[in-house]
């Protein structure tokens, strides 16, 4: 058997624990109240357009972009906005949300509900980037980076490959794997729709081979729709990232310092948006639900929800049997990148992937040690920069030298942590170095 | 035998006398005029080149005492007036009035006060607490408690309180360097007078949030009901987004009691006044 394609540099493979793979995509009931923040999306926070007491149905336009790079907003119920407030949100910081009492669930009329396939595309290139601007859909992959900025290709370069993210390496989570498995036709003509924009006439699947049910399914339905294939992937994390899956499948490499992938001739889009852009396209229908993944090892009943934008944290626990005894931490995300999560109020937004509950004996955190310069995690790191160093020099505040060294490089993915023998907290400085370095480049841009 | 050692000796001194007349040469020729109030103004100082003063160490701020020729915004915090005097003294100049700050942290949410609510078991530092959450009370301005200004501090004068989380400023010890105001990623400290005996009163509290929720988190927060403007009618005394902040010049005499008795949250401290309810 020839070896299957990954990407060169670094890596991890932790336990794959997809417990809840096997469980249908339920529809999680309406809340009673949900708090939709503003600010859901990488990029500038939107305006909200709404004001106490005003009356909005499931569709209605609550906040509109602010900028290039933001995203409209959309009211997930409908009933009457109770209070535009500060919620804490999964930032660990009260921010502001429009928060509406629901009432009922009526739908905006312009929106088709009907669950039939919608196969022509009528709309035009112009009009279907339009179409995802106007319906607030973002990347559901985690990033939430506004998906209309990534459907316009600059001038002068072309998107030769549009690649559909469906590795989902983060552990537990299966959400993406769930979607590609039940809602496989949209996701056809989805990516259809996205060639049409991008003017891209080859478009590839990427899903790891711990889904072999997903990429048989796939495969299948991929030889109707020219120009579409499906890629198994070897297993490694964090090959969900856009550089990793872009080398791994086409062996180009994103250059370093701010490079994008279309630069390379390729653009990203992962399955969720990718069926969030069918609805907007063919359906007229705004984001405002989306999967989530609710698990854990002691969870009762672990599964995949369809759930509004807003609803509390509190009702997807609720759906699963509560929190187990013994429970330590309830993370929004993934173990590898996920953030631990102050409250059960925290309301689902538009990247909230899963609702990862983690048993008290394994959320501890193990016991600092020195860093023996082993050089793990520099061999992990699939971006090539060296956490051990960055870790010190943000520890120490030289942020000079840590903008030298490629803090910004760094994507996050936590690989160095998960293997430093030393159980180093590596990812929290590099976060914090990242923060502060993009801070000080961001002033220093400001200025000129 | 004697020729080989006679040669060596000589040849080795006259290496030695032409590098030391090179040398020699070159310290006249080259010589720069320094004034030697500099060395002396130095002298004075306290050589804990904290930074305190504005400048990157003491010779540096010496330098700058003499090149400017008088003390016009020019203080050693760390000397205070005794080293000032001294200094005053060699530039002959008139001994300027400084009066004598100490850092006061603007939070009051002790462990009691701001009861935890979660657990955080990150990278053990606020600057890296701060860029992960709002804090284990759940108020996002107010201290996290995990000692950054203690590190900075190189005068041993602040210490974290392990019973109440909060760090303590030892008034004794605090040269009112600032090296915890840069330090703290939440702006909690400020440099105030030290007060005439050492009376003063402050506005405990940085949380912007309305009352409701500022309230929620901790029972001692401002939460922006303007009495103290009411009660007071000073000029010193302000709120802005839903916090009060009493200026440094407030009149603590007349003033200071009135303040700490109107609060009703407590969120307004004061220190050595007597007659209020928390002196």
């Amino acid at each position: 058997m020839p070896s299957l394609k990954t990407f060169s540099r670094g890596g991890v493979h932790p336990p794959e624990c997809k417990i809840s793979a096997k469980m249908n995509i339920e529809v999680l009931h309406v809340p009673q109240k949900v708090s939709i923040p503003i600010s859901q999306h990488l990029g500038a926070p939107s305006t909200p357009l709404v004001k106490r007491g005003d009356m909005v149905k499931v569709g209605t336009p609550v906040a509109k972009t602010s900028g290039f790079i933001s995203a409209n907003i959309h009211s997930s119920v409908s009933g009457k906005v109770a209070n535009i407030a500060e919620v804490v949100d999964t930032s660990g910081y009260p921010r502001k949300a429009v928060v509406i009492d629901v009432d009922g669930d009526e739908w905006e009329e312009s929106i088709d509900r009907g669950s039939d396939l919608k196969k022509d595309i009528s709309l035009s290139r112009d009009e279907i980037v339009q179409k995802v601007l106007e319906s607030g859909v973002v990347g559901l992959g985690g990033a939430t980076f506004p998906t209309h900025v990534k459907l316009m290709v600059p001038q002068g370069k072309k998107a030769e490959i549009l690649i559909i993210n469906g590795v989902e390496c983060e552990p537990y989570l299966t959400s993406d794997h769930r979607l590609m498995l039940e809602r496989g036709e949209e996701l056809m003509v989805g990516i259809h729709i996205i060639m049409i924009a991008l003017e891209s006439d080859k478009a590839i699947i990427g899903i790891e081979a711990n889904k072999p049910d997903a990429i048989k399914y796939l495969t299948g339905l991929a030889k109707d729709y020219p120009g579409v294939s499906v890629q198994t992937l070897k297993v490694k994390y964090p090959q969900g990232g856009e550089k990793q899956l872009i080398k791994a499948i086409t062996g180009r490499e994103v250059p370093n310092k701010g490079g994008l992938p279309i630069d390379v001739g390729t653009v990203v889009h992962n399955v969720g948006t990718v069926l969030a852009i069918y609805e907007a396209v063919q359906k007229n229908r705004p984001l405002v639900e989306r999967v989530v993944t609710i698990t854990g090892k002691s969870v009762k009943k672990p599964g995949n929800y369809m759930v509004r934008i807003g609803t509390p944290v509190q009702d997807l626990v609720e759906a699963a049997g509560g929190i187990p005894e013994n429970s330590g931490k309830i993370i929004s995300g993934g173990p590898m990148m996920g953030k631990t999560l102050t409250n059960l109020d925290v309301p689902v937004v538009k990247g909230t992937s899963g609702i990862l509950i983690i048993p008290l004996d394994e959320s501890k955190r193990k016991v600092e040690g020195n860093c023996i310069r082993c050089g793990k995690c520099v061999s992990v790191c699939p971006l090539g920069v060296e956490p051990h160093l960055l870790y010190a020099l943000s520890k120490r505040g030289d942020w000079e030298r840590a903008e030298k060294e490629d803090v910004m490089n760094c994507c996050e993915c936590g690989s160095c942590q998960y293997t430093c023998p030393a159980h180093l907290p590596l990812l929290d400085y590099l976060r914090v170095g990242k923060a502060e370095v993009g801070k000080q480049i961001r002033a220093r841009h400001n200025k000129k | 035998m004697n020729n080989l050692m006679l040669s060596s000796i000589l040849s080795l001194s006259g290496v030695g006398v032409l590098a030391a007349s090179i040398l020699y040469i070159a310290s006249k020729k080259f010589h720069v005029e320094e004034d030697p109030r500099i060395d002396q103004v130095e002298g004075v100082l306290p050589m804990a080149n904290c930074g305190g003063c504005g400048f990157a160490g003491c010779r540096n701020f010496a330098e700058a005492v003499v090149k400017a020729g008088k003390l016009d915004g020019l203080n050693c915090p760390v000397g205070g007036a005794e080293c000032m005097a001294q200094v005053a003294h060699i530039m002959g100049v008139d001994v300027q009035e400084t009066e004598p700050m100490v850092a006061v942290l603007r939070c009051n949410g002790s462990r009691k006060n701001a009861p935890q609510k979660t657990h955080y078991d990150g990278a053990l530092n606020c600057f890296a607490a701060h860029a992960l959450f709002a804090g284990e009370s759940g108020c996002p301005n107010g201290c996290l408690g995990l000692g950054d200004c203690a590190v900075a501090c190189s005068f041993d004068a602040i210490t974290v309180n392990p019973e109440t989380g909060l760090p303590e400023v030892d008034d004794d010890k605090c040269v009112a360097c600032g090296a915890c105001v840069t330090a703290c990623p939440r702006d909690i400290y400020e440099l105030r007078p030290k007060g005439i005996n050492s009376k003063r009163v402050y506005v405990a509290c940085m949380n912007t949030q309305k009352g409701a929720p500022a309230k929620k988190n901790c029972s001692v927060a401002c939460i922006g009901c303007m009495k103290c403007v009411k009660a007071t009618e000073s000029k010193s005394v302000s709120v802005k987004n839903f916090l009060s902040y009493i200026g440094t010049d407030v009149d603590t005499e007349s003033h200071g009691p009135q303040l700490i008795d109107c609060c009703p949250t407590s969120a307004i401290l004061g220190v050595n006044i007597e007659g209020s309810k928390n002196a």
